[in-house]
Parts: structure tokens; C-alpha cells; sequence
């Protein structure tokens, strides 16, 4: 079952990237495209010779992009399904707990103010993992009560403080030398104008965090049972919190440092792939991830294309197919129908 | 061999738990009873390693439970909590399946394969035509077996059960009380429980421990324990006690009259004279 399932999504996720590569502004042939990247690739020729700013199109924009976007959906979703996971909180995500939003306060502070070299390459995601951490932190310390944090009120104190530093961000923007322009970029997310710099920050977070929500996979079919009975089966569960909520958190930070805001990917993309696959997260983890990927390529390519030549914000596709969802979930939770569970 | 020395939680200040010092040294089946707030849920809980002491110490075959790895610790004692297992979208079969879990490498892998045993327990706890639905779709009864089918799987040495019988009706209470006893008669375990029903706690268990305000008041065989007399020192209540028709075994009748609430000091210092010798 599970190769199936592995199977069919790497073909879909083939598929996607083969479509979403082929189709932009530029007005190059599907052949042209395809030419181009053969040749990048394996030095084979068919067709062409391209102009170099052809091969700069499909290489330097189209394809960094391309990969850019699937870095940025897996991380987002498997994020997403660690943090349900871990709180047993069938409405948390990156977007919802307020994760993202703290994570861009620091990554903006750094990126506005010119800090980008304090401590090398990886300063932007180290900030903003600092700030997201910080952020969550401060989420679960106005959420709990009495030891006992319950699902609404968790992303209400989410939603609280990500408006807080949706605006703090928003006044940093406006205080430094930039562009207005720029709010939107953080507070709706875009990968417009992004190179293989932008790549190379995030790779590394995503091949250390994604592989670290997937060995804790197992633990969070426990956690389902209660923090308490997961420790009667034998799982350490405080470890298991603490790591699970970092890698999370890095996942996000590193995310937001390159892509900006970009709400609801964590939400529903693991919250679809239960309907197909069922709760397992030994599944989840890592589908979600494929999934993830898939889903943002899709988005971006769709508010790259869709009034071309002008981009919209991807932020705003996801949150208008990621908020009504977010509307459904409540909506079951609440009404009790147990639909979808973590 | 489970034992505790010289056991207390203080939370806040106020004492919980205060100087609990025995030993479930042989197989058998041992009840936890006393009033609400005695510190029964507290002490089990302390016994199972998950919570810690902040006076005196679990030992484990002579070894601090604290000094016990998560996973060996699941291998030899089994919890079920008190209200069972929770309504979650897991199937049972999956659930039960998770009482592996602390033999397991770290993707769920396990040497040898778990189904005939899983099979097992789903059969003997007749949950086997239920084994694809999910758990919030079940009764408290159904989950309540469930958990016990995933401790099966689990094949502890010590069994800690907190209330397993409160929630469910007389019929399931009696069923799932001589599934313990005869799963611990088999396989020579430690069972201890905690049960609110005197009568019941008397008719199943070898051993009881009587708790009062978070202290041992009384410990010994049902016949020892189940008497008139401490009845009204814990409970402040009256009772007649009368042998069960089957093995005798010592059950109360309660009586409607002038059920006391507090009881004199020097009542209790009496009737621990007489039972504890």
C-alpha cells in the first residue's frame, strides 16, 4: 500500500513539474523548454542552438522556481503535520499558530537592515527560526491554561499574535528604505525574483528537518492516544515534543526566510492526504511533504500565470483555497462529526 | 517485583501522597481502594514510572523505576488509564497494534511478526469483528476492551488498571474483571487496581490496600480489609458485611441510617490496631 501511494505521488509530483516548468510568460515552445533543459542537463541536442537568454529563461527563472516552490511546500507541509501531530491539534499549522508570521520578524528585520552577512549564508533562517521559536513560545504561554491548552483557544492566541507581528512587520517595512511593495511580499508570500541562492539557503533546512518529522513519524500515531498513554507504550515524550516542535519551527523559519508568508500549506495538504490515506503518519509525514511540494508548485504556478503578465501574491492562492478549508475543519471539530481527527 | 519506599508527591505545597512504602513482591491480583482524593490515581501513576516522586523512590526488580529506559520500562509494566482509551480516528486494529510499540525499531519494524499475536488478543477480548472500525465509533465498553487487547499485545509483567470497571455497566464490569483475573492467573502477573467498588475489589483480588488522605491506612486479604468497622473509619458510612455465596469472600451491605461523615480519632487508631496487628 504504501509503495502505492509513494508511487503515485512521485509521478504526480513528475507530472506537475513537467507541466508547471513548460508554462509562463515568456512565450517558449513546450519543445524549446524541454530542448533546453535536456541539453542543461545531459549536453544531448535536440533541436536549437537556444539564445542564452532562452537558456537563462528556463534555467535561471522557470526551473529554480520550480524546485524553490517544491522546497517551500514540503517544508510548510511537514511542518504542518508535525505540529498536529505533536499538539494533537487538528487546526495547527505554521500559518495558524502564529509560526510564520514571527519567523518573518526576524528574517525582514535582517533582510530590511542589511544584516544578511552577521553570521554567514544561513543568518536570514537562523534569525527567523530564533523569532519563530520565540513566537510559539509565547503562543503556548498565552494558550495554556491550568497546564491544559485546548484546540480553539490555541489558534486564537496564533492568530492574535501573528495580527501583532503582521503589523510589526509592516511598520519595519515602512520605517527601512523599502518599497511597500515589500509588505505585501511578507505578508502574503511570493516567489517572484527568487535565483538558486534562494535554494541553496533553504536545501539544507529542508534535508535536515523534513528527515527528522519522518523518523518521529511513529511516535505521533502515540501521541493520538494522549501525552500520557504515549509514555505508558514506551515513547520519551517530552524528547519527542521538543524535537518534533523544533524541526517544525526550523522548517517554517526557513520557509518564511525565502518565500515570505505563506499561510495554510500545512493545514491542507496533510488534512487531504488523511482523507486519501488515512491517519498513519508514517505515511503522512512524508506524503505530506511530496504533497506539499506538488501543491505550492501549483499555486505559484497559477499566480504566475493566471493574470500574466502580472504575478499575484502566492499567499493569496493559498488562503483563498486554504481558508475556506480552515472554515470546514472548525466547522467539524465543533460539530463533533469526527471527520477528520489527529 | 514492584515496591515503593517511603513514597510522596507534594504538589504545591500540599502533600498528596506521603510515606507509601510496599510491595507487590508475587503474581496476584492486588486492589487499590479508599475515598476520592485517598491519592489512589496518584500513587498508581507514580507506579508506572511517568510521573516522579518528590519524596522516596519506585524500584523496579530492586531498580529505580527513574533509572529505567522509556522503552524497557513499556515492556514489563502496562497502563490503562482511568475512562480508557480516547475516541480518536484510529481503527482497532491499528490501536491495538501500538501496544508493540516498545519492541519496535524506530519506522514500527519488529523482527517477527506481531499479526498472530495481534489476532490473538483481538479474539480473546471478541473484537475481531470489529477490528476495522475506528475507535470514535465505539462504545466506552468497546474501547475499554481495546485497551486491554493493546496490553495484551503490550505482554507486560505488572499491570497497573486506574478504575478500568467505572463507565460501564454491571455485565461489563464482571467480563472484563475475570479477563484480567484470568489473564493474569495464566501468565502469573502483577495486577494492581485501582477499583472504587469494595465488592467487587473483594470478589477479584487477592490483596487490597485500603489509601486515606494520600497515606496506607490498611493493607491485607479481603476478608482482612472488608469489615464494618472500616468501612465507617474510611468511608464514614455504615455497613453490614456478609459472606459472598461463592468462595465467601467478604461483601457489604450498606445501610440507610446515620451515614457519618467524620469519625474520631481515636476510631482510627483502633481499627488499624486490629488490622494491621
Amino acid at each position: 500500500m504504501s509503495a502505492v501511494y509513494g508511487g503515485a505521488s512521485l509521478l504526480l509530483l513528475i507530472v506537475s513539474v513537467g507541466f508547471c516548468v513548460s508554462i509562463g510568460s515568456a512565450g517558449l515552445s513546450v519543445s524549446d523548454v524541454w530542448g533546453i533543459l535536456l541539453h542543461e542537463a545531459t549536453g544531448i541536442s535536440i533541436g536549437g542552438p537556444w539564445p542564452s537568454s532562452d537558456v537563462a529563461i528556463v534555467i535561471q527563472l522557470r526551473l529554480s522556481r520550480v524546485v524553490l516552490a517544491l522546497l517551500v511546500g514540503a517544508c510548510l507541509a511537514a511542518a504542518g503535520a508535525g505540529f498536529q501531530g505533536v499538539l494533537r491539534n487538528p487546526l495547527a499549522d505554521p500559518y495558524t499558530l502564529g509560526v510564520a508570521s514571527g519567523s518573518s520578524v526576524g528574517a525582514a528585520f535582517i533582510i530590511l537592515f542589511g544584516f544578511q552577512s552577521l553570521i554567514g549564508l544561513w543568518t536570514i533562517p537562523i534569525v527567523a527560526f530564533a523569532t519563530g521559536a520565540a513566537t510559539l513560545f509565547a503562543v503556548f504561554a498565552l494558550a495554556r491554561s491550568k497546564g491544559v491548552m485546548a484546540i480553539e483557544t490555541l489558534i486564537l492566541a496564533g492568530v492574535i499574535v501573528q495580527s501583532f507581528f503582521g503589523a510589526f512587520v509592516s511598520f519595519m517595512v515602512s520605517m527601512s528604505q523599502g518599497v511597500v511593495n515589500q509588505i505585501l511580499y511578507w505578508l502574503m508570500g511570493s516567489l517572484a525574483l527568487r535565483s538558486w541562492d534562494h535554494t541553496y539557503m533553504l536545501l539544507p533546512f529542508a534535508l535536515i528537518g523534513i528527515p527528522i518529522m519522518i523518523y518521529h513519524s511513529h511516535r505521533l500515531n502515540l501521541f493520538a492516544y494522549g501525552e500520557r498513554h504515549a509514555a505508558h507504550l514506551g515513547v520519551h515524550v517530552e524528547r519527542t515534543k521538543l524535537i518534533v516542535l523544533v524541526g517544525a519551527t526550523l522548517l517554517t523559519a526557513a520557509a518564511v526566510s525565502v518565500s515570505g508568508v505563506i499561510g495554510f500549506v500545512g493545514l491542507v495538504v496533510p488534512h487531504l492526504l488523511r482523507l486519501l490515506v488515512g491517519s498513519d503518519y508514517r505515511r503522512l509525514v512524508p506524503l505530506s511533504a511530496i504533497g506539499g511540494g506538488i501543491f505550492v508548485l501549483w499555486a505559484d504556478t497559477l499566480a504566475r500565470t493566471a493574470l500574466s503578465p502580472r504575478e499575484i501574491q502566492l499567499g493569496v492562492v493559498t488562503a483563498i483555497i486554504g481558508a475556506p478549508f480552515f472554515a470546514l475543519l472548525l466547522y467539524r471539530h465543533k460539530s463533533g462529526r469526527g471527520g477528520i481527527k489527529t | 517485583m514492584i515496591e515503593t519506599k517511603r513514597l510522596g508527591r507534594t504538589i504545591d505545597g500540599t502533600a498528596i501522597l506521603n510515606d507509601i512504602t510496599v510491595a507487590f513482591s508475587k503474581p496476584g491480583m492486588y486492589g487499590i481502594i479508599g475515598p476520592n482524593g485517598a491519592g489512589k490515581t496518584t500513587l498508581l501513576r507514580l507506579l508506572s514510572g511517568v510521573d516522579r516522586p518528590t519524596e522516596g523512590e519506585v524500584l523496579l526488580d530492586g531498580k529505580p523505576i527513574s533509572a529505567i529506559a522509556r522503552k524497557q520500562l513499556a515492556r514489563t509494566v502496562a497502563v490503562v488509564q482511568q475512562g480508557g482509551l480516547p475516541p480518536v480516528g484510529y481503527s482497532v486494529r491499528d490501536t491495538v497494534a501500538l501496544g508493540r510499540y516498545p519492541y519496535q525499531g524506530w519506522f514500527g519494524d519488529e523482527k517477527e511478526d506481531a499479526g498472530p499475536l495481534i489476532d490473538e488478543a483481538l479474539l480473546r477480548m471478541e473484537l475481531m469483528h470489529l477490528s476495522d472500525r475506528r475507535l470514535d465509533s465505539l462504545s466506552g465498553g468497546e474501547r475499554q476492551r481495546v485497551a486491554l487487547a493493546q496490553m495484551m499485545v503490550q505482554n507486560p509483567r505488572v499491570m497497573l488498571l486506574d478504575e478500568p470497571t467505572t463507565y460501564l455497566d454491571i455485565g461489563f464490569q464482571l467480563q472484563l474483571l475475570d479477563i484480567v483475573l484470568e489473564w493474569q492467573r495464566e501468565r502469573g502477573m502483577i495486577v494492581i487496581a485501582v477499583l472504587h467498588d469494595l465488592n467487587l475489589a473483594s470478589l477479584y483480588c487477592d490483596e487490597m490496600i485500603v489509601m486515606k488522605n494520600g497515606m496506607m491506612y490498611a493493607s491485607g486479604s479481603p476478608k482482612q480489609i472488608v469489615t464494618s468497622e472500616l468501612v465507617r473509619s474510611v468511608y464514614g458510612a455504615e455497613a453490614d458485611v456478609i459472606e459472598h455465596p461463592d468462595g465467601g469472600a467478604p461483601q457489604i451491605v450498606l445501610r440507610r441510617s446515620g451515614a457519618k461523615r467524620s469519625t474520631p480519632q481515636w476510631m482510627d487508631h483502633e481499627v488499624k490496631q486490629t488490622i494491621m496487628g
